[in-house]
C-alpha cells in the first residue's frame, strides 16, 4: 500500500424522512452506500497526485467520476486547516467526485463546508479494531472499540445458485455451502461443513474479518474485498482441510487449522 | 390423503420423462390411483413414452384455459386401469401456465388419485417451476456426472425456497435423489462418479440406482414404460424404487460391476 493514503469501502447512511403530502415533486428516501475513502495522510498536493494517479491507472474504470470520501483522521499534521478547495479541483481533474470529509477538527470540517463538502458521520471503525489487538501484542492498553453484532445461522445446505448475506454480522453455516453458492458476511464466517462453492468475509471493509471452514473445497474466498480464485484444485495440505483465512498486511492468507 | 410428485433434474436428457413414465405405472401397478401430467409444454414427450400419442385430443394447457375438462383431456392407460395420463400441448408455450391455472387442476386430481406424478421440464423457468411448485415430495434424476449434479443442486435450492411449502412456511418438501443411467463399470475406471461421490454433494435420501441399459431406449422407442420390463435391470431397479417410495425397505442393487465369471473371460460377454 501507498504511504500517503490509502482506499478503503466504508459504509455511508443518510436520513430516511417521509413526505406524506398527495403528489410531492421529491421524495426523500434513506440508502446505505458504499463509498471509497480516501485516507489523506500528508497534506502535499503533489504527493497525493502522484500516489493517486497511479493507483487510478490500475482500475481505471472503477474509479471513473466515482464519489470518494475525505478522511482527515490519519493526518500527520492532525491540525492543519487543508487548502479544501485546491484539494476538491485536483481530485476532478483526476475524475474523481469528492463529497464530503470524515473526522477531523472542527476547523477541519468549517474550511470542508465552505468547499462545498459535506461531513459525514459515522462510517467504519474497523481500524480501530485490528489497531487494538495489534497494540495488545506489545502489551499497551488501548481504547476499547465495541462493535455490537449478531451472528446469522444456517442450518440447511447452501446449494448452488443461492446467495446468503449475514448484514451487519458474522454468518455461521452448519451445513454444506455448494459449488455455486456463495455466502456473504459483513462480519466473519464459519462453516462447520465443507465449503465448495465462494465465501466473501467482511464485505463492508472489516480487514479483519476471517473465515474459518470444517473442510476447505471452496472456489473463490474473500477478505475486505480482496478475493483469490481456485482455479485449479487446493493444494493437498488444504484442500478438504479444517483451514481458516484472512489478511495478512493485505495479503490473503490461508493456513490450516491446527 | 393425496400426494403431488415431481420428478425433475435441472439438467435435460437425464431421464426425468423415463422415471416419470415408470414411477407412476408402478405405483398403478401396485393399486394406487395414479395420475402422470406432462408439465413440458411445447415439447411433449411423456405420451410417446407411454405410448398414447396418438390418443391426445385435449392437453393440460386446454383444461387449465377452460376449454376442457379434465374428465375429457385424461387418458386412460391400455394396460393398467389405475392409471391416467394428462399430456402436455406440443402447440403453446410455458406463458400458458398461470399459478392459479394449475392449482385448480392439482385440486380437482387430489380429490380422485392417490399420487399425481408431475413430469418436469428440463431447467428452471416457469414451466419447471410450476411442476415443482404445488409438490409434496420430489423425486430428483440426476445421472454421474457433475453438471447434472451440479443442477441438481440447484434445483434442490430451489425446492426448498420457491415452492408452495416453502412460500407458507409448511413442512419442506421430501426430497428423494433417483441417479439413472449409473454404470458401475465405468464408475470403478474413474469415468463417472460414484453413488458416495453424489451423496456426498447432494446429501438428500438416496430412492434408487437405475442401471444404464439399452433396455431403457428400447422400451422408450416402443412406448412401453421400462418398469414393464421385468427383465431388465432397469425396470427392476425402477420397481424398487416404487417399493422403496411405498416404505417397503429394499436393498440397493446394480451398485457393483458384474463380475465376469471365467466362460465371458473367454467368450466375451
Amino acid at each position: 500500500m501507498q504511504d500517503d493514503l490509502f482506499l478503503e469501502e466504508t459504509p455511508t447512511s443518510s436520513v430516511t424522512e417521509k413526505v406524506a403530502k398527495p403528489g410531492p415533486a421529491v421524495e426523500l428516501r434513506g440508502s446505505v452506500f458504499t463509498l471509497p475513502v480516501l485516507r489523506l495522510k500528508r497534506s502535499d498536493l503533489g504527493a497525493i497526485e502522484e500516489t493517486l494517479s497511479e493507483r487510478i491507472s490500475q482500475s481505471k474504470k472503477f474509479f471513473e467520476n466515482a464519489p470518494v470520501v475525505l478522511d482527515l483522521e490519519h493526518l500527520e499534521t492532525p491540525a492543519e486547516v487543508l487548502d479544501f478547495a485546491a484539494l476538491c479541483s485536483l481530485l476532478r481533474t483526476l475524475q474523481l467526485v469528492p463529497v464530503g470529509v470524515r473526522q477531523g477538527s472542527a476547523e477541519q470540517q468549517q474550511a470542508a463546508v465552505e468547499a462545498g463538502l459535506a461531513v459525514l458521520r459515522g462510517g467504519s471503525v474497523q481500524e480501530a479494531v485490528a489497531a487494538e489487538s495489534k497494540d495488545k501484542k506489545t502489551g499497551e492498553v488501548v481504547k476499547q472499540v465495541v462493535v455490537p453484532s449478531k451472528a446469522l445461522v444456517i442450518d440447511q445446505p447452501v446449494r448452488s445458485g443461492q446467495q446468503i448475506y449475514a448484514q451487519g454480522g458474522d454468518l455461521i453455516v452448519l451445513a454444506p455451502v455448494n459449488a455455486g453458492a456463495e455466502v456473504i458476511a459483513d462480519g466473519n464466517i464459519h462453516i462447520y461443513a465443507p465449503l465448495r462453492g465462494r465465501a466473501l468475509a467482511g464485505v463492508l471493509g472489516d480487514a479483519s474479518a476471517r473465515i474459518i471452514v470444517q473442510s476447505m473445497e471452496a472456489e473463490l474466498v474473500s477478505i475486505a474485498g480482496h478475493y483469490q480464485i481456485f482455479e485449479e484444485r487446493l493444494p493437498d495440505e488444504l484442500f478438504g482441510k479444517s483451514a481458516q483465512v484472512y489478511l495478512q498486511e493485505m495479503a490473503l492468507t490461508l493456513v490450516p487449522l491446527r | 390423503m393425496s400426494k403431488v410428485i415431481v420428478v425433475t433434474s435441472g439438467k435435460g436428457g437425464v431421464g426425468k420423462t423415463t422415471t416419470s413414465a415408470s414411477f407412476a405405472t408402478g405405483l398403478a401397478m401396485k393399486g394406487h390411483k395414479t395420475v402422470v401430467i406432462d408439465f413440458d409444454v411445447g415439447l411433449r414427450n411423456l405420451d410417446l413414452i407411454m405410448g398414447c400419442e396418438r390418443r391426445v385430443v385435449y392437453d393440460f394447457v386446454n383444461v387449465i384455459n377452460g376449454e376442457a375438462t379434465l374428465k375429457q383431456a385424461l387418458i386412460k392407460d391400455k394396460t393398467h386401469d389405475k392409471l391416467f395420463i394428462l399430456p402436455a400441448s406440443q402447440t403453446r408455450d410455458k406463458d400458458a401456465f398461470t399459478k392459479e391455472g394449475v392449482e385448480k387442476v392439482i385440486d380437482e386430481l387430489r380429490e380422485s388419485f392417490d399420487y399425481i406424478v408431475c413430469d418436469s421440464p428440463a431447467g428452471i423457468e416457469k414451466g419447471a417451476i410450476m411442476a415443482l411448485y404445488f409438490a409434496d415430495e420430489a423425486l430428483v434424476v440426476t445421472n454421474p456426472e457433475v453438471s447434472s449434479v451440479r443442477d441438481s443442486d440447484r434445483i434442490l435450492g430451489i425446492l426448498a425456497a420457491k415452492s408452495k411449502r416453502a412460500e407458507e412456511g409448511a413442512e419442506p418438501i421430501k426430497e428423494h435423489l433417483i441417479v439413472t443411467r449409473y454404470s458401475p463399470e465405468r464408475v470403478e475406471s474413474g469415468e463417472m462418479l460414484s453413488i458416495e461421490d453424489i451423496n456426498d454433494l447432494l446429501g438428500i435420501n438416496l430412492m434408487g440406482v437405475i442401471p444404464e441399459s439399452e433396455s431403457v431406449l428400447q422400451a422408450s422407442n416402443s412406448g412401453i414404460p421400462v418398469i414393464r420390463d421385468s427383465q431388465s435391470s432397469s425396470g427392476q431397479a425402477y420397481d424398487d424404487v416404487v417399493m422403496r417410495f411405498l416404505g417397503e425397505e429394499v436393498p440397493m442393487r446394480f451398485l457393483d460391476a458384474e463380475k465376469k465369471g471365467l466362460f465371458k473371460r473367454i467368450f466375451g460377454a
